[in-house]
């Protein structure tokens, strides 16, 4: 049996790369797209001071980029080495969207960040304005390519189960391709990203507004972030109402634990705004609510209920009961692949072989599970509502909170008198961290939310691992820790020097030039 | 609108193709890493050095990640049962691998020896150990991995780590050590001048003779070392299913294919004759033609192990009928159609955009570029 240590473990690992990887990639999706805004104005006006603000975001986004890509090859490897079941059971539904990734994405964007860089003086001014044009498209197909696969996690579809070669099979490409999971989380996330971006540029500029340094550098700027993070937040917040509404179709579960919602309602239920979880006796202590909003939301009907934490496990109850006589026969295919009675018996009941599956984690014959293993199993079904309920509520307030502020920034570089509002100025320097801290919360809404599943309904995460020992595991763990913190250090010190540096780090001469003390930045 | 059949086999030439447009790209950065440390021997020269990977790297190393995104689309078996086998090989790889991004970027953003010194070596590592690494891997590959499957397709690796670091997989390490060196200084040699493309000749050749010694005599041991057969018959249309067949551990084994297929002669002769020609063409300084040599002896090479070991792709030592071969480790008909129709859409649209970005970069990079672009180069 696999030990849930070495579970934890994988997981962890999992968790804390994905994690990491994360704060570098929002920033890169939104700031190429401030980067082509930033350079077709210099392209259309020849105003340099618009290839300036290019090329200095520029040299930001690309120390960022850097330990985007250092860390984005860690997550393709991890599957392999440490999902190895996972990737077996269902490599021939989420290896081709990774490969079509590379192929038509990751390729472009990455030969073309590197005559973004090095191209400035030997391609004419629109070649240069294609080449970042490009660069952005490829940044965020790579992400509509990630958010399909990962959307299929979410919501399996156009796949089926074989018992011949034991894994997932495509049947329905097109299906796989327009999953609604994985098209709504595409938009949410890439909004997410261009807010992060917005944000950045932001912050940073109102910075040196508050410096009163590079004032018409960062003036621009300012604009440019407050109109471009306007849009973005309000397309992930009217999106991210879109992820809700096929989390209700294809994930009830989710739902009903990011609400801590443990009774079903009647419809149209109300939304929860706080409450105090009790997840020993499975019940909200108190909560404060709101009529309708949440049936409304999550059905788009005022008829239609939204199923709770106790009605969802009395059903899973049944279909793990359902499941176990699906592993059972399936265990005689395997014997004897000729079994037509077995055949039989497994082609009624493998739509819950995954909620048979789930036994494994406490037995290896699951028709030997006792009654407090199947119920043991059953409460697995759904992840613990606290941290889900917390998260999503934290993400969705931050979200609201960069609406106003983009907003408000928004209103004020219209009327023009952003730069005599050293209050939000300062409040654009103070919300730097919320965009990441949302995206962070947002990753693990979604995929914490899915647990005890890799492949909601159809392999358990417990089974997904590879049978590495622990020790492989604590080694591998240290190691990425180590590097990780380490990258994070040097980068950092390297953003907050040239951001501090500011355009003058271009060494045109054109802005205030930084002499600070210690190692010297190159112009480079 | 192809066979299953066909498919399995075009695939098998795909991941062929997929390797070598790898260790031709990415690898004669990785050369030049290798070569950084040796042949710029001041910031400026290292400078150059790294300036002629510099707008190409990263688009070079998608080669690698999109050679393991179609190894997991096409082969998921391989791509579960090798990664996770591989362990700690693959971590070295992969961690060898984070030096690249950030010592290119980061190196030269500060004015400091030390800082400078430390990404140097960074570079170097990320150039030279995840070509040795595979080296060993595919020795390894060639004397049968110890895994095996339960009924489930569950693949348990019962060897060590050090067990890899066997003399033939070591080896097989060097040839591809040197291999990708010689790559990378035919590179350097062609975009550099003066004393750096001397040193990066000398280099290139040196890894010429050691590749060439190193590759007969991995050639002369493969004959005394056991190769796999299968003794079931094999019907190359069925469902993918890898524990369905039989297969034998003879002497010999791995020659068998050419036996039947002399022409298969010319992939090791090309391997040789590449690298031979490829140091008499950077002796004579035809450094393009030396690159173009130098990449047809990398096709040779990679190309001898792969036909030798056809249709195996990763063997089992411990148990043989769980081996893994170009038959029963694919992905469906369905994924397999998908991703060949993919791949013949956009790997043309690839060469196409990077032959661009190297002809917009073409020239020698010199000392005076660097200086000249003190801002923007790396």
């Amino acid at each position: 049996m696999i030990s849930e240590q070495l579970v934890d473990l994988s997981r962890l690992q999992f968790a804390a790369t994905a994690l990491y990887h994360f704060l570098f990639v929002p920033l890169t999706i939104g700031m190429v797209w401030l980067l082509v805004i930033m350079e077709s104005v210099y392209v259309m006006t020849g105003n340099v001071v618009w290839k300036d603000m290019t090329r200095f975001w520029g040299k930001l986004f690309g120390i960022n980029f850097a330990l985007g890509v250092t860390t984005g090859i860690t997550l393709e490897f991890q599957f392999g080495t440490n999902w190895a079941y996972y990737s077996h059971y269902v490599g021939d539904i989420f290896g081709a969207p990774l490969a079509i990734e590379g192929l038509m994405a990751f390729f472009l964007e990455s030969t073309m960040i590197g005559l973004f860089f090095f191209g400035w003086d030997r391609l004419s001014k629109p070649q240069h304005l294609l080449v970042t044009v490009l660069m952005a498209v490829g940044t965020n197909l790579s992400a509509l390519w990630i958010l399909i696969a990962n959307g299929w996690m979410q919501n399996p579809v156009g796949a089926e189960f074989s018992y011949l070669t034991m894994r997932m099979e495509m049947v329905d490409f097109w299906a796989v391709l327009f999953n609604p999971d994985a098209q709504a989380k595409f938009v949410h996330t890439v909004s997410a990203g261009y807010t992060t971006g917005a944000m950045f540029v932001m912050s940073i500029s109102s910075w040196y507004l508050l410096k009163g340094r590079d004032i018409e550098f960062a003036k621009r700027s300012f604009r440019v972030a407050a109109a471009f993070g306007l849009a973005s937040v309000l397309s992930v917040i009217v999106l991210g109402d879109e992820s809700g509404y096929t989390v209700g179709e294809a994930q009830q579960t989710k739902l009903a634990a990011m609400e801590a919602m443990w009774e079903t309602k009647p419809a149209p239920a109300g939304l929860t705004l706080l409450a105090d979880i009790n997840e020993a006796e499975q019940k909200n202590n108190w909560e404060v609510e709101v009529p309708w909003v949440m049936g409304l939301i999550g059905t788009r009907s005022v008829t239609r209920e939204i199923p709770g934490i106790h009605d969802i496990k009395a059903k899973n109850r049944e279909r793990i009961a359902n499941g176990v006589v699906a592993v059972t026969a399936l265990e005689a295919l395997r014997a004897n692949r000729e079994d037509a009675a077995a055949k039989e018996v497994f082609e009624q009941h493998m739509d819950d072989l995954g909620f048979g599956l789930l036994l494994k984690k406490y037995v290896v014959d699951v028709r030997q599970a006792t009654p407090e293993m199947i119920e043991k199993a059953v409460n697995d079904t759904v992840p613990r509502v606290t941290p889900m309920f917390w998260g999503f509520r934290i993400m969705v307030g931050l979200g609201f909170a960069m609406l106003a502020l983009f907003g408000l920034a928004f209103y004020s570089t219209l009327r023009s008198n952003f730069m005599q509002k050293p209050w939000l100025l300062r409040s654009a320097l103070w919300m730097l961290p919320a965009p990441w801290i949302a995206c962070e919360l947002g990753w693990f809404v979604a995929e914490y939310g899915r647990q005890p599943w890799t492949i909601y309904g159809v392999l358990p995460t417990h089974l997904s691992v590879s049978t590495l020992s622990v020790n492989s595991l604590y080694g591998s763990l240290a190691g990425f820790i180590g590097f990780y913190t380490v990258l994070l250090v040097v980068e950092m010190f390297l953003m907050v020097k040239f951001a501090r540096m500011g355009p003058g780090s271009l060494g045109t001469g054109r802005y205030r030039s930084d002499s600070s003390p210690g190692l010297t930045p190159a112009h480079a | 609108m192809f066979e299953y059949e066909t498919l399995k086999i075009i695939w098998w030439l795909l991941v062929g193709v997929l390797l070598v447009g790898f260790a031709i790209m990415d690898g004669h950065d990785m050369g030049v890493g290798t070569l950084l440390p040796f042949v710029g021997r001041s910031d400026l020269e290292r400078r150059v050095v790294i300036n002629t990977v510099g707008p190409h790297w990263d688009g070079n190393q998608v080669w690698f990640i999109t050679g393991g995104g179609a190894i997991f689309a096409a082969w998921p078996l391989v791509y579960a049962t090798a990664f996770s086998g591989f362990y700690w090989a693959m971590l070295l790889v992969l961690w060898a691998l984070f030096f690249r991004p950030v010592g290119f970027d980061y190196r030269s953003k500060i004015h400091n020896s030390t800082w400078r010194s430390v990404w140097d070596w960074g570079l170097f590592i990320g150039g030279a150990v995840p070509p040795l690494i595979f080296g060993v891997a595919f020795g390894n590959l060639l004397q049968g991995v110890p895994f095996q499957f339960d009924a489930y397709l569950v693949s348990t690796y019962t060897g060590s780590f050090w067990q890899l670091l066997n003399p033939f997989a070591l080896l097989v390490g060097v040839v591809s050590s040197a291999m990708i060196t010689l790559q990378g200084g035919s590179y350097l040699a062609h975009r550099t001048e003066g004393v750096i493309q001397t040193r990066a000749v000398k280099g290139a050749i040196g890894a010429a003779v050691v590749m060439m010694l190193a590759f007969v005599a991995a050639g002369v041991w493969l004959q005394s070392i056991d190769g796999y057969r299968i003794s079931s018959v094999v019907n190359p249309s069925a469902l993918p299913d890898p524990l369905s067949k039989t297969v034998v551990r003879e002497a010999g084994a791995w020659m068998v294919n050419y036996g039947r297929q002399p022409l298969m002669w010319t992939l090791p002769a090309l391997g040789l004759l590449g690298a031979a020609v490829a140091a008499l063409l950077l002796a004579m300084r035809k450094t393009l033609t030396a690159f173009v040599a130098s990449s047809l002896a990398v096709v040779g090479v990679i190309g001898t192990a792969g036909a030798s070991m056809f249709p195996f792709v990763m063997p089992s030592s411990t148990m043989p009928s769980a081996s893994l071969t170009v038959w029963d480790s694919v992905s469906s008909h369905m994924t397999l159609g998908i991703m060949f129709w993919a791949t013949m859409l956009f790997m043309p649209l690839i060469v196409i955009y990077t032959s661009w970005a190297y002809s917009v970069m073409r020239g020698k990079v010199t000392k005076a570029y660097v200086q000249e672009h003190d801002h923007a180069a790396y």
